[in-house]
């Protein structure tokens, strides 16, 4: 295996481990902190890409800023539904929050 | 060339001024009020002379007829027809029965139509009328023939339903209207095979290749008989004469314009157009000759019983187109125009006669009820006494030189049978119109009090019409069919019925004897009408007493409306009745539940899968995505 075969492998395990726990756990606090796992595992992917495969590394690089950026506009988001879930249910697990209005 | 030049204008206006009378007294009839009529009026004047003009031109070029595509019309692949018109001898003749009638009864509407409240409408309609039936006469096309023979179709049905609140009316409207469809059918289905067979419309191209002989004589024989379909619903012959009886719901003028004089002969005239395609068909000729002569018999029977003045002389118009027919059938084609051409003005007249009858005598239309009118108003009398004589064939009078053409060539033909209902029919007719003529005007007067004091002649504007009427109907016999069976007319119509050899007259042999035996069968008629009508008003009781079945028979039309009640329209009942119950109520509406149903069910069984939890969707999506992924890469091989 090359060195890059490692860090994608690096990178899958990480996207898995994010996948599962946005669909699994129950906190909706730890669905966000999931989905954060899986962008992190594409930018590994992105930046261990643009190291060994490109002609310039910048190029992976740029992108996976791009990809923090959105991250952390959408953990913001993400957390300040969280919080108004919170008030209106008084709770935040995930399965509380089945009705189709209010 | 300066002649045809003129010629074009002439055709042009004739066509189109009447179709300007219809817009301008549509769009603003109703302002004029009771000058509605002028502009109509002096539209079809000016057709009736540019008419009398055409005619002339033609009677200049006998042999070479005007022939003029004015503009391309459609054009579809093979398909091409033009606004052509074309004026030969036959249509000469035609346009000096629509024009000259068609003005006289303009004028005579003047009269009888004052003071209605569609006096405009009506005016507007009679115009729409001469355009459509230049259209039908003028055009050289059988498409063009045909958008003139809807548009007559389509004012009958106006005019006949000119009163539509009165339930009547409107009903016989849509029965003209309905059955007439039944004929078009045949002539659109006739005019398909034409145009399959021959690959054009025109009269000139269709005519040529017919010539040729090269068609199967099957497809003509078709063609022909698909024709007359169309010519059966339009001239009122049998089985589909069931309207024409009706139409006279509608104002007098119209069943003597419409119903008499011009339009019922368009389908007379259609078949004699296409002179060419029925020479090649002797079954198609001897169905033409056999349904005419039915008709003839059929309807003059019926028409000895009835009450209403109206009805018997659309019986009797039913029996005159049957007596065309007949002549055509019988290969007398120049006698059978020729009856056409006099029937018009005499029947037309009979009509106005009728209707100054009922202006008279405030609206009534059953002959019990008149009697003793000939002194009231002598200038109907009289016109209406030179009208059946010239319909029942009086020497000198005009129809007894059609009547007696035909009817001698049924005989020289060799049609013996034929022959013999011709004469039982121009019996029969002597006897109805003598038995009208002598109900109406001789004997005691039978109207209510309140009536008779109120009986007046018409006036000015309608007896001189009917004045005018009365010259060609005694005249127009002798100066056109003089001397017998090579008169004036047959040498005009040569060009036309080509190669129908007719025989020299004898005065002294078959020819001779003939007439003078139709001519004595006439008067026994009017004998027999004046013994019963006049002399022994007992005698018709007792003979409806004696022979009931043969009474009712001829009173109830032969049963002919409730043959159609049952038949056609049971059926009909019947059969929609079936669609509704077994196939609308079943078959479509359970489709449609069904489909309906299906929806709901799916909708019940799938709607657990929406639970609102977000993670359920988001293990959708990655399912999905996964699905896809494997997908692509299976495809692509990677």
């Amino acid at each position: 295996m090359s060195p890059l075969d490692w860090w994608l492998l690096l990178a899958v395990l990480l996207f898995c481990i994010g996948g599962f726990g946005v669909l699994a756990r129950r906190n909706t606090i730890l669905v966000v902190m999931s989905l954060e796992l899986m962008l992190n595992a594409v930018n590994i992917a992105l930046v261990a890409t643009a190291q060994f495969r490109a002609g310039s590394p910048g190029a992976g690089v740029l992108f996976s800023l791009f990809v923090i950026t959105l991250a952390a506009a959408g953990v913001t988001v993400g957390l300040a539904i969280v919080i108004a879930n919170y008030r209106t249910k008084r709770t935040v697990l995930a399965d509380r929050f089945d009705e189709m209005k209010g | 060339m300066e002649s045809t030049d003129s010629m074009k204008i002439a055709v042009a206006l004739i066509v189109l001024l009447p179709l300007f009378g219809f817009v301008v007294t549509l769009l603003l009839g109703k302002r004029m009020g009771a000058k509605a009529h002028l502009i109509p009026v002096a539209m079809v004047t000016a057709t009736a002379v540019l008419s009398v003009y055409a005619f002339e031109w033609v009677f200049r070029h006998q042999e070479e007829p005007f022939v003029w595509d004015a503009f391309s019309w459609i054009v579809a692949g093979r398909l091409e027809v033009a606004w052509g018109f074309q004026v030969d001898t036959l249509t000469g003749i035609m346009l000096l029965v629509v024009g000259i009638i068609g003005m006289l009864v303009h004028y005579y509407s003047i009269g009888y139509m004052h003071g209605d409240g569609g006096y405009y409408r009506f005016f507007a309609y009679l115009n729409l009328f001469m355009f459509a039936m230049f259209v039908l006469i003028l055009a050289n096309s059988y498409l063009l023939v045909f958008l003139g023979w809807e548009g007559v179709g389509l004012c009958s049905y106006l005019l006949i339903a000119f009163w539509f609140p009165k339930k009547s009316a409107s009903q016989a409207g849509k029965k003209a209207f309905l059955v007439n469809r039944v004929g078009d059918f045949g002539f659109t289905l006739g005019m398909f095979l034409i145009f399959v067979t021959f690959s054009t419309l025109q009269f000139t191209g269709v005519f040529e290749q017919a010539e040729s002989g090269e068609v199967a004589s099957g497809t003509m024989t078709w063609i022909c008989l698909l024709l007359f379909v169309g010519a059966v619903g339009k001239s009122a012959q049998f089985p589909l004469h069931v309207w024409l009886p009706d139409a006279m719901e509608g104002p007098t003028p119209v069943s003597a314009l419409i119903h008499a004089a011009t339009m019922v002969n368009a389908g007379v005239y259609m078949v004699a157009r296409s002179y060419p395609l029925f020479a090649q068909s002797d079954t198609a000729m001897l169905v033409v000759m056999i349904v005419g002569t039915f008709t003839a018999i059929y309807s003059a029977y019926i028409a000895i019983t009835q009450n209403d003045i109206k009805r018997v002389i659309a019986y009797s118009t039913v029996s005159s187109l049957g007596f065309m027919f007949m002549a055509l059938g019988a290969g007398a084609w120049a006698a059978g125009i020729f009856y056409l051409f006099v029937h018009g003005f005499f029947k037309g007249l009979l009509f106005l006669c009728s209707g100054s009858v009922i202006h008279a005598v405030g609206g009534e239309q059953d002959m019990r009820k008149m009697g003793g009118l000939r002194k009231r108003i002598p200038v109907t009398f009289w016109t209406m006494l030179v009208g059946a004589i010239a319909l029942i064939g009086v020497f000198p009078f005009a129809g007894f030189w059609a009547k007696d053409e035909i009817l001698a060539a049924d005989f020289e033909h060799g049609y013996y049978v034929v022959w013999a209902v011709g004469i039982v029919t121009a019996f029969l007719t002597a006897v109805f119109a003598f038995r009208l003529i002598f109900m109406t005007f001789f004997g005691e007067s039978r109207a209510p009090e309140e009536v008779q004091a109120h009986i007046h002649e018409s006036p000015k504007v309608m007896t001189l019409p009917l004045v005018l009427l009365a010259i060609p109907s005694a005249a127009l016999g002798l100066l056109a069919g003089w001397p017998p069976e090579s008169g004036w007319i047959h040498d005009f119509l040569e060009p036309v019925f080509y190669d129908v050899e007719h025989a020299e007259f004898q005065w002294l042999g078959t020819g001779g004897a003939l007439m003078v035996f139709s001519l004595a069968v006439a008067l026994l008629g009017v004998y027999l009408a004046y013994v019963m009508y006049v002399k022994r008003l007992e005698l018709p009781g007792k003979l409806a007493a004696r022979v009931p079945w043969a009474y009712q028979a001829s009173l109830r039309k032969m049963y002919m409306d409730e043959v159609y009640e049952v038949v056609p329209i049971r059926s009909t009942i019947v059969f929609s009745r079936w669609l509704w119950t077994a196939f609308d109520v079943k078959v479509i509406d359970g489709a449609v539940n069904g489909l309906a149903w299906l929806w709901g069910w799916a909708g019940t069984t799938l709607r657990p899968l929406q639970t609102g939890r977000v993670q359920n969707y988001a293990f959708g999506i990655f399912a999905g995505m996964l699905a896809l992924v494997v997908v692509v890469g299976w495809v692509w091989g990677v």
